[in-house]
């Protein structure tokens, strides 16, 4: 099924504050197998010249994939998520996330449209904290199978 | 901004290779990563799901294969808060079987482009049993 291509340009409110923990950092940094002290030891993130522990360059999608929740779940747009895989992904930082951020992020529909028989939805997430100081864009396209293709 | 990369802007040339690194990817790194992140995906922990859907098998989520490749860049220079750009498409998955080896992801980067302000362009490659898994990987790196 189409997506709704009307969705384009659509932006939602800003989310609710996601404070960010060091406790958090740690395990995701553990997930995914870093060892740096950058993200574990305030004097180590310190040493670094950032004012408390940071976190790895990809955490930021802990925020923007919840918060895209509100666009790719809403049954109006016609994403049929079961046929859904990730196809890009993109940060564009202003500083890195660290702990004790108070974050919300703001999500537009930036594109829609079809290729090859398969949907693809472009969202932006603007992250930014409570006090409004950008921190990071996040960029992700979603691809949802047509019944026609065979995996990429 | 960030003080602490460890490279030298004007020591680096294009073309220069950065240090390969080989990961591992277990069946537990995945359900680490589902508790991490919150991705619960069914197609990242369950094989009758993930085979239903007409995949070989279990597969790892792209955003942790993104992180391990980031490895690559941010042990090179040291802070990973040097990272200022980073995007990557998802080409193919990266099957991940139930046993005790799992899948193996081949991580490669060099320079491709110095740009303004003492950052450059990092291209990298990530292939998982021959098979390009990550494609047009890049990374703007502040260096110092």
């Amino acid at each position: 099924m189409a997506l709704d291509a009307s969705y384009v340009g659509r932006q939602y409110p800003p989310t609710a504050p996601y404070e960010v923990g060091r406790e958090k950092i740690r395990q995701f940094a553990d997930a995914i197998g870093d060892p740096s002290p950058v993200y574990r030891d305030p004097s180590a993130a310190a040493a670094a010249g950032h004012p408390d522990v940071i976190a790895p360059p990809t955490f930021a999608v802990v925020l923007s994939m919840s918060a895209a929740s509100q666009v790719v779940f809403d049954p109006r747009l016609g994403l049929d998520y079961s046929r859904v895989l990730h196809g890009e992904q993109r940060f564009v930082y202003r500083r890195p996330v660290r702990a004790g951020d108070r974050l919300e992020v703001v999500v537009t529909v930036e594109d829609i449209r079809v290729k090859a028989g398969n949907d693809f939805m472009t969202t932006r997430g603007d992250i930014r904290t409570t006090d409004g100081e950008h921190v990071c864009t996040a960029y992700s396209t979603l691809i949802a199978l047509g019944t026609a293709d065979e995996e990429a | 901004m960030t003080m602490a990369a460890r490279i030298n802007y004007d020591d680096v040339q294009v073309g220069q290779e950065l240090p390969p690194q080989t990961f591992s990817v277990q069946r537990i790194d995945l359900v680490k990563y589902c508790g991490a992140s919150g991705d619960f995906n069914v197609i990242h922990w369950n094989e009758r799901v993930a085979t239903s859907v007409g995949l070989p098998n279990v597969i790892a989520h792209g955003m942790l294969t993104m992180a391990e490749a980031a490895r690559v860049v941010t042990d090179w220079v040291g802070d990973p808060g040097a990272v200022v750009d980073y995007g990557v498409r998802f080409t193919r998955p990266v099957v991940v079987p139930d046993d005790d080896k799992g899948a193996t992801l081949e991580v490669t980067a060099k320079v491709a482009e110095k740009l303004d302000d003492k950052r450059v362009r990092v291209d990298l490659t990530a292939t998982s049993e021959g098979a390009t898994v990550l494609g047009r990987a890049r990374a703007v790196v502040q260096l110092s």
